[in-house]
């Protein structure tokens, strides 16, 4: 069986830098693997701007912000297969398929798992009616029109605020289409603020909180959407449906990590993120299986992918050098309007310097703190002006800040009124 | 003439008598309104193998039920259609109702159905474990199976083809009329047709078309059911196809494997005016998690990955009206064939066959082909197996469905075999690319590159399944 020190499964963001990053840290031998027909992964797909203003402190586009890391791929000679599809992971060993070799299994010292996430599609809303053609997830609307060409509809509706779809609303409408509106089953949305006013407010689009579609007309292409207010449990209120015309529905309801491959490998699922529990080296319940990127839980800006995955490929390198690290740690708990952290663990002794523990909250909380406990004691206090499920958020724990609490049991991050 | 025999409508029953009708020296023509077959009735509904317990003795159902049901297996192997026996278990909530439950039985034995058993509540959560708490009996049924419905109607289909059998899509029938010797059919487009022998195998639509000839009418009301189906991480939730006992409040709803290793929970039944209405509703759709739930202790509703629908062709008088049709001597009818009407399908397909071709005084063909190979399906295979097929094969080298593991190779059989697919659900339902978690957010694109290239056609005019529903409207700026 052929082998590699790092297979690295993915080579989008996240593949990428953990690449770059592990041959910073001195590791020769690593293979990335990516189905799709070239690097990049999703970038190439979001040619808006916005993109490396904390990694590179400029404006990029997605495919230039890939390119940068593709180039810095090429020119360490990393090693990359394309068209190739992993299709089964297990501790030191991947199994993937492509057209010049087939079916093929080998060995790695280290895995790293940057499969990246995917839409949630219609069917798992439930949302009544026809199954007519023009119903597309906002990802797939994106790719046929940036990348295939096509424009996808003329009116349009859209469910679900995610940032694909407040950046698919503001793409249709640049290419002529009008855009009815942006229903939200949430009093809150999902996307970033920014996108919130860039790609709505500055097209007028309305954005209705606290609605979703409750039918879809039409029996060959959509002719029409009705959308309904919901109410505090999130169920329609009758009497508030709004028909609207239309011949396409985009859906923008929700990205979930893509762990088929980790679950397969027997790695520990987080129930909130869907992505594998990892500890601060970002490796994972399996020896030697690490995870990064929107695989490990979905983020809302790149760079903070390629700073997760930069961590995952220095610590998956030292791994495979012989710097393996017994499974030790303990456990960071998200609590008190936290849903989740990431690592959820966290060794203090074998800690690097400083650990970013990353998190989303689960509503939108305006003048409240941020605060870490180590068990009862509060060690960390931070007003913030407004937190949202939209935006992630992140603390930093500093070693030299456990000293008086070596025998610490639980970390716990949670928000405060006071 | 221009046909010995034109069978009206491309479902399962209408592609399983155009196959057995094959066997005979006739020309014969199937008329199909989609722009595929299995566009109907027959791609919407629980894909399961009745044994026969339940129809009522004597009747034409539970005969062709029984039939049906016992060529399956070797029927399966033949065409090369997904089908496996995984059983049944119809349980009961009321100590009340164990009588009905016996009188299940009773009626089971009368068909002639084998193997079955009645068990405690106990005894079935000890074969079921995910059997709810509720349940205080159940009739086991070893020879109950799960099929898939598009694999079936589309075996049947290819193997009419090889043997000769023509079909025509977008073929709508307008109407029907007895001419000397025969029928002339008027399609939709205004192109006529005429045919010695008529078979109506319209589904719904069979009483329309039946009433346009014969001098007994007959009457078929869509009930329109909704189903919920799961992903695959939970498809081991139940092993057995659970059924419950009929009470006065319904027949219940199902819930169980596909043959595919989905779990699937439904259907509700709504009689509906509306012949087309295939519409997901959200009160039908809460129905069937709110009644599933009575069989098994919690349906995981957060594995849901898609809900559809669709309607059973009920005859009023309650039994299939097959045979021919009252006052239209060559016309004959494979009508109301609702549940168990997959299971019955190769009966169906030749009891009509034989009844045609005896009036016909058709002779069987001297080399009839009796068999079918289906599309491979790479991912079953092992490593070295793949990997040869890969090195002669590039194409099977490419997955293009991630959630299902669907090759480039496999893609391009379907469009390009004989019969081959014309529209994305076509693919979808020979293949299974796109049926998978993301319903075919990723492999919408390179499918559609794929039917375009292998087709010859413009991206514009790919359509999800028949006209009209084209998927893209135009180029980009």
């Amino acid at each position: 069986m052929n082998g590699h020190d790092i297979v690295i499964i993915g080579g989008g963001p996240a593949g990428l830098a953990a690449a770059v990053a592990a041959r910073e840290t001195g590791v020769q031998d690593i293979l990335i693997l990516e189905r799709n027909h070239q690097l990049g992964g999703i970038l190439n797909q979001c040619i808006h701007n916005g993109f490396g203003l904390h990694t590179f402190r400029e404006e990029l586009t997605g495919p230039e912000y890939a390119q940068r890391y593709i180039d810095k791929v090429l020119g360490s000679h990393i090693p990359y297969r394309v068209d190739t599809m992993v299709l089964d992971v297990q501790s030191h060993r991947v199994t993937y398929i492509n057209r010049e070799e087939g079916m093929v299994t080998i060995s790695a010292k280290a895995i790293i798992l940057a499969m990246g996430c995917r839409e949630r599609p219609r069917g798992a809303l439930n949302i009544p009616g026809y199954r007519p053609a023009g119903i597309f997830s906002a990802g797939t609307a994106q790719r046929l029109t940036n990348i295939e060409g096509y424009k996808v509809g003329s009116k349009v509706v859209i469910l679900g605020s995610g940032d694909i779809g407040l950046i698919m609303a503001r793409r249709m409408t640049l290419e002529g289409a009008k855009v009815e509106v942006v229903a939200e089953l949430m009093p809150f949305s999902g996307g970033l603020k920014r996108n919130i006013v860039q790609c709505l407010d500055d097209y007028n689009i309305p954005l209705k909180l606290s609605h979703t579609v409750v039918d879809i007309q039409g029996k060959e292409r959509v002719t029409g959407v009705t959308i309904a207010a919901v109410d505090s449990h999130r169920k329609p209120i009758p009497g508030t449906e709004e028909h609207y015309d239309c011949d396409t529905l985009l859906l923008s309801v929700g990205l979930l990590p893509e762990n088929e491959l980790s679950r397969g490998a027997h790695v520990d699922i987080n129930q909130v993120t869907s992505g594998p529990v990892v500890d601060d080296t970002l490796e994972t319940s399996q020896d030697g299986i690490f995870a990064c990127g929107n695989v490990l839980h979905v983020h809302d800006l790149v760079d903070y992918v390629s700073e997760e995955a930069s961590l995952a490929g220095r610590n998956a390198a030292l791994y495979a050098l012989g710097g393996k690290r017994e499974k030790k740690g303990i456990p960071i708990v998200a609590t008190g309007g936290v849903r989740y952290t990431v690592p959820q663990r966290l060794d203090i002794h074998h800690m690097s310097d400083m650990v970013t523990v990353r998190f989303r909250v689960g509503d939108v909380y305006k003048g409240r703190y941020v605060s870490v406990y180590y068990d009862d004691t509060r060690v960390m206090h931070l007003k913030k002006k407004v937190l949202a499920p939209g935006e992630m958020e992140q603390v930093i724990l500093q070693k030299n800040s456990f000293g008086q609490f070596s025998d610490v049991k639980t970390i716990t991050v949670k928000t405060e009124e006071a | 003439m221009d046909y010995d025999i034109l069978v009206v409508g491309g479902g399962v029953t209408g592609c399983a008598i155009a196959r057995s009708l094959s066997r005979y020296d006739m020309s014969i023509c199937l008329l199909e309104k989609g722009e595929d077959v299995c566009s109907g009735t027959s791609k919407a509904n629980s894909g399961i193998v009745h044994s026969g317990y339940d129809p009522i003795p004597g009747t034409l159902k539970a005969r062709l039920n029984v039939e049906g049901s016992e060529m399956m297996p070797r029927l399966s192997r033949e065409l090369d259609f997904d089908y496996k026996q995984n059983g049944a278990l119809i349980v009961c909530f009321d100590e009340r109702d164990l009588p009905k439950l016996k009188q299940l039985y009773d009626r089971g034995v009368k068909n002639g159905v084998k193997e079955m058993r009645l068990l405690s509540g106990d005894e079935a959560r000890a074969v079921e474990p995910n059997l709810s708490d509720g349940v205080c009996g159940a009739l086991h049924c070893p020879t109950s199976g799960i099929v898939c419905p598009f694999g079936i109607t589309i075996a049947f289909a290819e193997n009419a083809y090889a043997n000769g059998v023509e079909f025509r899509f977008g073929a709508e029938v307008r109407k029907i009329a007895k001419i000397g010797g025969g029928y002339e059919i008027s399609l939709s487009d205004e192109k006529k047709l005429t045919s010695r022998y008529v078979v109506n195998a319209a589904g719904v639509y069979a009483d329309v078309f039946h009433n346009m000839v014969s001098d007994k009418p007959i009457t078929i009301v869509a009930k329109r059911g909704n189903y919920l189906l799961f992903d695959k991480e939970v498809g081991n939730y139940v092993s057995h196809t659970i059924f419950q006992l009929p009470t006065a409040a319904g027949k219940g709803v199902l819930v169980t494997p596909t043959v595919h290793g989905n779990l699937m929970v439904g259907p509700t039944s709504k009689e509906v005016e509306d012949k087309e209405d295939t519409a997901t509703y959200a009160v039908d759709l809460e129905d069937v998690a709110r009644m599933g739930s009575c069989s098994v202790r919690e349906i995981p509703m957060r594995k849901v990955i898609t809900s559809f629908s669709g309607l059973r062709a009920h005859e009023i008088g309650g039994d299939f009206v097959i045979g021919e049709a009252s006052g239209a001597k060559g016309f004959f009818d494979a009508a109301g064939i609702e549940s168990p009407g997959l299971s019955c399908s190769p009966a169906i397909g030749e009891y009509v066959a034989r009844m045609v071709a005896a009036e016909a005084k058709a002779k069987e063909k001297a080399h009839f082909i009796g068999t079918r190979k289906g599309i491979l399906r790479t991912r079953d295979m092992d490593p070295a197996q793949r990997t040869k097929l890969i090195k002669e094969h590039p194409e099977y080298g490419t997955i293009v469905c991630r959630c299902e593991q669907i090759s480039e190779g496999e893609i391009i059989d379907a469009i390009t075999r004989p019969l081959g697919a014309t529209s994305m659900d076509g693919i979808k339902r020979r293949t299974r690319a796109g049926m998978g978690r993301c319903q075919a957010g990723f492999c919408t694109p390179r499918t559609m590159e794929l039917l375009c290239e292998k087709r010859g056609s413009g991206m514009e005019k790919i359509c999800k399944n028949k006209e009209g529903s084209e998927l893209l409207k135009g180029g980009t700026k």
